[in-house]
């Protein structure tokens, strides 16, 4: 399966409420998009928008895949809260979109995928037993066992403390390799390390952002640039301006 | 341990100023009769007693199973389909109007001096708080599980069996805690109407000879039973709670 890339051209409204308006999102296939934002501007609406899972939301325009397929089905999402179901093991949580769909075991694929987090002497415990990070780990690897191509990233790395999250950018990265990963992120610094493209949503807007990102990367390297690194620390600080510069 | 003790020192507490309430005033036996006498009536008559405890037990238990079985249908019903709410909320609502005890005269003019019609009083007066509660639990599934379980193309049907029925176990377990005290009264408003055996049927018996030890007895049984369902069902709900979501308290 070959991620597509995917377009989104229109204006949203929630009611009589205007979410977005003409906003243009091209978000290229194999590579990591990020739509940076404060809270509350509306981004985890688009994400919502994209995986159909918001019925209040009313869109006018164009929403389409490079391969022309409809996304129902090809969609991967992860978000913040690891929504890991507190009566299965680790193992269980991964399994649990291929017993809902009363497809056949893959308990194989589970297992080699629990031995890519790291977690495999972890796999029989329940996720209570864990930490915010190996829970985290799960939810991961729960989003690669669906092996969609589109990969809807709410945040899902901002509850946890600066070490964890390098860390799992990181292994994010390596993991979702060649995949269409959208990521939205309030986190100037996570979207200097991790993005292709970068898109910056205010309540004026969406804004592509790329040129601010630093030399275009690693796309094929399957690594995040160095967290440290002058260019990305100079980009985190010019996205913190804009960032700031948009709200007043 | 600390509950228990201060249970302990509530109960002397109480047996003290009944003792005192009854030498002070002089009360005769058929009015208030002292502890202890209530003591060696329970004692003479405990096989009797017991024998009508067995009845209103059964009656109990089978309430309670059918009352449980009954609503926890109904909350799975309303909780999958949003017509069955629309049709069912409101007529449930205004069932809750109609006060269950008014139904025991005519429960027994139609279905006889048996068990049924306890039974029936007993899951009648369950059936609300046991359907409420877990209904609760089913509607309240964290909105993140449910997003998570669609965009994973998991049938309605899939997710209401593999997440909101388990994530709503907390919930059933305390419409269960109340179904076990409530039942109870249920049974015994069913035999005060008309019975021929079972704990309401032999206080009323008692109380009608002025037997008021007797009646006071019996009522200690009753006392003894529903405290000890109600601590049978708050473990097992306990357990079934920490099952699903062993962090949580309690």
């Amino acid at each position: 399966m070959t991620a597509p890339s995917l377009t989104i051209k229109g204006d949203a409204h929630i009611g009589n409420q205007l979410i977005f308006k003409a906003a243009c999102l091209d978000i290229p296939a194999g590579a990591w998009t990020c739509l940076l934002g404060r809270s509350g501007v509306g981004k985890t609406t688009i994400l919502k928008l994209i995986a159909g899972l918001d019925e209040h939301i009313t869109f006018t325009g164009d929403m389409s895949s490079s391969d022309g397929k409809p996304l129902a089905g090809r969609i991967a999402l992860m978000s913040q809260t690891d929504n890991l179901l507190p009566w299965l093991s680790v193992r269980g949580n991964i399994m649990l979109g291929s017993r809902m769909r009363q497809e056949h075991s893959q308990s194989e694929q589970a297992d080699a995928l629990i031995e890519r987090v790291g977690l495999t002497e972890f796999s029989d415990r329940k996720p209570h037993t864990l930490s915010g990070g190996m829970r985290q780990r799960v939810a991961l690897a729960r989003t690669l066992m669906e092996d969609r191509p589109i990969m809807l990233l709410d945040e899902p790395f901002s509850a946890l403390d600066a070490g964890l999250r390098a860390e799992m950018q990181e292994l994010a990265t390596e993991l979702f390799t060649g995949k269409t990963v959208l990521l939205i992120t309030h986190d100037p610094a996570e979207a200097a390390r991790m993005g292709h493209r970068l898109y910056l949503m205010t309540g004026f807007g969406i804004e592509n952002l790329t040129a601010i990102l630093p030399q275009q990367p690693n796309q094929s390297q399957r690594t995040v640039r160095d967290f440290d690194s002058a260019e990305v620390l100079a980009a985190t600080g010019s996205l913190l301006s804009k960032l700031r510069e948009a709200q007043r | 341990m600390k509950g228990v003790v201060s249970v302990c020192l509530f109960v002397v507490v109480l047996l003290a100023g009944w003792q005192s309430l009854v030498s002070g005033f002089d009360l005769p036996h058929y009015i208030l009769p002292s502890p202890m006498r209530v003591v060696t009536t329970f004692t003479t008559h405990f096989w009797l007693i017991l024998e009508h405890a067995t009845v209103t037990f059964s009656e109990v238990i089978l309430g309670l199973f059918f009352g449980v079985l009954l609503g926890g249908m109904t909350a799975i019903t309303l909780a999958a389909s949003p017509v069955a709410r629309a049709v069912m909320r409101p007529m449930m609502v205004l069932s809750q109007a109609l006060p269950v005890f008014a139904l025991a005269p005519i429960l027994t003019l139609w279905l006889g001096y048996g068990l049924i019609p306890k039974i029936i009083m007993a899951l009648l007066i369950i059936y609300f708080p046991v359907t409420s509660s877990f209904f609760d639990g089913l509607m309240r599934t964290p909105s993140g599980m449910l997003d998570m379980a669609r965009v994973m193309g998991a049938k309605p049907s899939a997710i209401l069996f593999h997440i909101r029925i388990p994530a709503a176990v907390p919930g059933l377990a305390s419409g269960m805690r109340l179904a076990a005290v409530y039942a109870p009264i249920g049974a015994i408003i069913g035999e005060w109407v008309g019975a021929s055996e079972g704990l309401g049927y032999l206080m009323l018996l008692a109380n009608g000879r002025a037997k008021i030890d007797l009646m006071f007895a019996a009522l200690f049984m009753l006392v003894v039973m529903t405290l000890a369902l109600h601590f049978l069902v708050d473990r097992l709900a306990t357990i079934a709670v920490r099952r699903i979501d062993p962090s949580a308290a309690g």
